[in-house]
């Protein structure tokens, strides 16, 4: 099914007039960069999600928080839609232009404005990349833990947009578990500071209501970011499993005997292949799955832990287990699963990355399920796995030339998203739910849990400007494409006509 | 031994009661055990009292989750985790017997260990909560990650009750140190915060630090090993860990004095010029507790310039016990408020006044 903006169920935009628009928006700020033309619009028609694009009415790139200010006062006076942009990475469609709303591209705000390390902490404007952060806070033995796998391009800003995560979150956190403090500007142009530079602030947590909002109730014009110190050191053990089952359990035991690895990755057979074949990072290929995990901190703890994990998997019936001899072989059991995307990207043209976390003792059922349904549809998915929390990187392997089949993907897709949920899981664990995941909400919420959500967006943004159409599905979508969760037995959205 | 926890579902006697309240407009005042009635501002309304809705929905130590009801007293379900060897991390406080779930939640008070491993809401994943349209919801789940919808589990921790009722709340809990050792090092308050910044820098085990006035309290927990090792590098003498219980439920000495008692929350290498009073610097310089006559407004100042608040923990010794809000943000809260709980029905005043 086709997701770019249907006015019909979506909701009615206002009729916005370009040329009224620039002329506004250039009176006010006649060294503002606006971008108009078709061929210069282009390049932000889509984001990470490049399946579906559309050209915005204009792009504007400010430099300074006045502008964005400006941008906001005329386009709130003017009811003009407006969608945030950081570095385009996301892959749920998060950044996706409308035809009718000005695109606000924050990628300019590249500055590390404060870098303290007594205190910890590091300012910064929106759109300085994740890593460039870590890379800072480098020569004072401190980084910024979240990492997600596209830590060299990402923003900050979509970070926290994103509440992105990464292959540290079991042990250190995701995005909101190492942000402090962020300044916002409401669609109505008003600055408000959420967070602070101590370790909490009075009133209710906005915070953490803003952190994975999706550019919904602000625009985000700095963050303060947590830095720590880094591990001492970082071993990785890599083991081999007859069944994903037996993989599965294996994680189990590790945390049920008290231990919080820093990393805990799993492959299924399909992935090993892949990423064996691109990165030759010497993976067993006959298994059917593999355990990544990693174990950081002090000398003497990470040498009792790994002593302790490698009896567990001993216990738990690994084939085979190997301890990295030193860093180069360590970075080379971790770039198999980094390139792991790439690597299946490898053996079809075309690849759709899904993203849905379930309790991890779902994860046997889950994977017999997907199992069922690649059959079914015909398509081969690569599993990819951040264990610790459960969650899961389905990649559904096609062909986008062959007729019918992106369609087939996506639906297997979203059935397997259904799947998470049916089993007490979600629709989406770190790459939000944007555009792409618009319809499954309609599975994991009822329609007065989707009511509440619109009235936390009514409270900053009253006239849906920010971003509409995303995260938050309106009743009408529900109900118009039937995947309404019926709940206690009783017919979701009584109230609402029969299409 | 083995545990036992009462479990009843009371849920729908909850909505009954938010069902009349709505219908006759008049407020509730939504109690657990009562022991943090004294924090926010007081305020009248028909008791609610959770403690009927109780027990541990469900539990599975390795997926480092737990959900419980409200009403459960916390000590019930500390208990619950103790037996296999996990805990709340952010060592809430109890303030007497009675406190329940629900309200350790709503409060969002965490303990001695929160600057190295989080506060309430970083360890909520989900909870199910009656609404001000008389609606039980479900947000969040049972899961580390999950960013579908807004994140309304984490807005009700420390929402003093005001967003909403809860009735269940999902944790991340996590397992005991395997190791940990309580050190005292005499040092003057000066020097302990020069030490602070310097400690955190490091990958150093330290999981509490309390300058309690006369000397340094430090608490080590990780492996036997880096706790060992840290013991040995920064000398003093091990002492009872009695004193992280007795700091987080204020039954220290320091906590008799009579003075009105303030909590304020400074960025961690902050100065603050507090006024005069005696004070204890908890949270590895974060946190100070004062004890003084000065005036809110004076101590709000001087927190505010250190980066921080101030609020109040005796009853009726400021106007507005909750550090002030900057009027737009108070704003947007109000209008929060209105959004999620249009008839004022939930605990009204209590966080701030015509809130
Ligand atoms: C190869 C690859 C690997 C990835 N791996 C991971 C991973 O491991 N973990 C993970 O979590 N994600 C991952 N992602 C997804 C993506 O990188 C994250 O979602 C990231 O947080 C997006 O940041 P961005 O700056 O590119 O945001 P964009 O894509 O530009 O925007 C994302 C969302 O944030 C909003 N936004 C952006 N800036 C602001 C702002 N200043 N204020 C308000 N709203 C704003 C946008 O409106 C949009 O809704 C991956 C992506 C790729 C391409
Ligand atoms: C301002 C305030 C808000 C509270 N909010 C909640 C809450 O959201 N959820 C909750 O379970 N318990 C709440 N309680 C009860 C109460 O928090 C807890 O019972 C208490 O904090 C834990 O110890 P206690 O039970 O002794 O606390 P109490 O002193 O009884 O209560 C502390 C605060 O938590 C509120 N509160 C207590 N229970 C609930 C609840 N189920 N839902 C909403 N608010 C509640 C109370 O109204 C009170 O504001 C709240 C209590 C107060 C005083």
């Amino acid at each position: 099914m086709n997701i770019l903006y249907n006015e019909e169920i979506d909701g009615p935009l206002s009729k916005v007039d370009r040329a009224d628009l620039f002329a506004d928006l250039r009176q006010a700020m006649p060294d503002l960069l606006i971008l108009h033309r078709e061929e210069d619009l282009r390049p932000y028609e889509c984001d990470g999600l490049a399946a579906y694009r559309t050209v915005p009415l204009l792009a504007v790139l400010p430099e300074r928080v006045e502008q964005v200010e400006s941008i906001l006062r005329i386009c709130h006076a003017r009811r003009v839609p407006v969608v945030a942009r950081g570095a385009g990475t996301g892959l749920s469609g998060g950044a996706l232009p409308l035809a009718q709303g000005v695109l606000l591209v924050m990628a300019r705000f590249n500055r590390i404005l404060e870098l303290n390390p007594k205190g910890r902490y590091a300012r910064v404007q929106p759109g300085v990349r994740n890593l460039a952060i870590s890379q800072a806070a480098a020569p004072y033995e401190l980084y910024y833990a979240p990492d997600p796998s596209s830590q060299i391009a990402c923003s900050i800003g979509g970070n926290v947009a994103e509440n992105a995560g990464g292959v540290h979150c079991l042990k250190y956190g995701l995005t909101v578990h190492n942000v402090m403090k962020i300044e916002v500007l409401t669609m109505e142009g008003e600055r408000i500071t959420l967070g602070a530079d101590a370790l909490d602030a009075p009133g209710f947590d906005l915070l953490a209501l803003f952190t994975g909002s999706e550019g919904m109730l602000g625009i985000v014009t700095e963050v303060t970011v947590k830095l720590l110190p880094k591990p001492r050191v970082a071993r990785v053990l890599m083991a081999s499993f007859d069944s994903v089952e037996a993989a599965g359990k294996a994680v189990a035991d590790i945390i049920g005997a008290g231990i919080i690895p820093g990393g805990l990755e799993m492959m299924d057979k399909l992935a090993i292949q892949a990423a064996e074949d691109f990165i030759h990072a010497g993976y067993p290929v006959a298994a059917e799955a593999i355990l990544l995990c990693e174990l950081d901190g002090v000398e003497l703890d990470v040498a009792e832990d790994i002593e302790r994990v490698r009896a567990v998997l001993d216990e738990a019936g690994a084939t085979a287990v190997s301890l990295a001899r030193d860093e180069a072989e360590r970075a080379l059991f971790w770039a198999g699963r980094k390139n792991a995307f790439p690597a299946v990207g490898r053996m079809s043209p075309d690849y759709y990355c899904m993203d849905g976390t379930i309790p991890r003792r779902h994860l046997p059922k889950v994977l017999r399920g997907t199992a069922e349904l690649s059959e079914q549809y015909g398509l081969r998915v690569a599993n990819v796995f951040h264990a610790g929390d459960g969650n899961m990187h389905p990649l559904i392997l096609f062909d986008a030339n062959e007729p019918g089949a992106l369609e087939r993907a996506e639906e297997l897709g979203g059935k397997i998203l259904e799947l998470c949920v049916a089993v007490g899981g979600t629709i989406t664990g770190e790459h939000g739910v944007g555009r792409e995941k618009i319809n499954q909400m309609c599975v994991q919420f009822n329609v007065d849990e989707l009511s509440f959500f619109h009235a936390v967006k009514a409270a900053f943004d009253e006239h849906a400007l920010l971003n509409p159409g995303k995260n938050i599905p309106t009743l009408r979508r529900c109900a118009e494409n039937g995947a309404m969760r019926v709940h206690q037995g009783k017919m979701p959205f009584p109230e609402l006509e029969r299409f | 031994m083995n545990i036992e926890v009462r479990d009843a579902d009371r849920s729908e006697d909850l909505l009954a009661q938010v069902y009349t309240a709505l219908a006759t407009n008049t407020p509730v005042l939504i109690q657990g055990g009562g022991t943090k009635s004294f924090y926010g501002r007081a305020t009248s309304g028909a008791l609610l009292d959770t403690r009927a809705h109780r027990g541990i929905v469900s539990y599975d130590p390795t997926e480092l989750v737990v959900t419980v009801r409200a009403g459960t007293p916390l000590a019930e379900l500390e208990a619950v985790l103790d037996q296999s060897g996990q805990m709340l991390a952010f060592e809430p406080p109890y303030f007497g017997e009675g406190a329940t779930v629900g309200g350790m939640v709503a409060a969002g008070l965490s303990g001695p260990r929160r600057p190295w491993v989080g506060s309430v809401r970083d360890f909520v994943l989900g909870c199910r909560v009656i609404t001000g349209n008389g609606k039980h919801l479900r947000f969040g789940g049972e899961v580390m990650k999950n960013v579908a919808g807004y994140d309304v589990s984490r807005l009700m921790a420390g929402s003093l009750g005001s967003l909403g009722l809860l009735t269940e709340v999902s944790f991340k809990v996590l397992p005991k140190p395997r190791s940990s050792l309580t050190l005292r090092l005499e040092m003057d308050v000066d020097t302990a915060l020069v030490r602070f910044a310097e400690w955190g820098q490091q990958p150093l085990p330290i999981t509490a630090a309390c300058h309690d006035g006369e000397g340094l309290m430090l608490r080590l927990e990780g492996g036997e090993g880096s706790v060992k090792a840290a013991r040995e590098h920064l000398g003093g003498e091990e002492v009872s860990a009695a004193f992280w219980g007795a700091l987080r439920e204020q039954t220290l000495d320091f906590f008799s004095n009579p003075a009105p008692l303030w909590r304020i929350s400074v960025a961690n290498d902050s100065r603050p010029r507090l006024p005069e009073g005696a004070q204890l610097v908890d949270w590895g310089g974060a946190q100070r507790w004062l004890k003084t006559d000065a005036a809110a407004a004076t101590l709000r100042g001087a927190a505010a310039a250190a980066g921080g608040h101030a609020c109040c923990f005796t009853p009726g010794a400021a106007e507005s016990p909750l550090h002030p809000l900057p009027e737009v943000l108070m704003r947007y809260h109000r209008r929060l408020k209105e959004q999620l709980d249009p008839q004022g029905i939930f605990n009204p005043g209590r966080m701030y006044d015509g809130l």
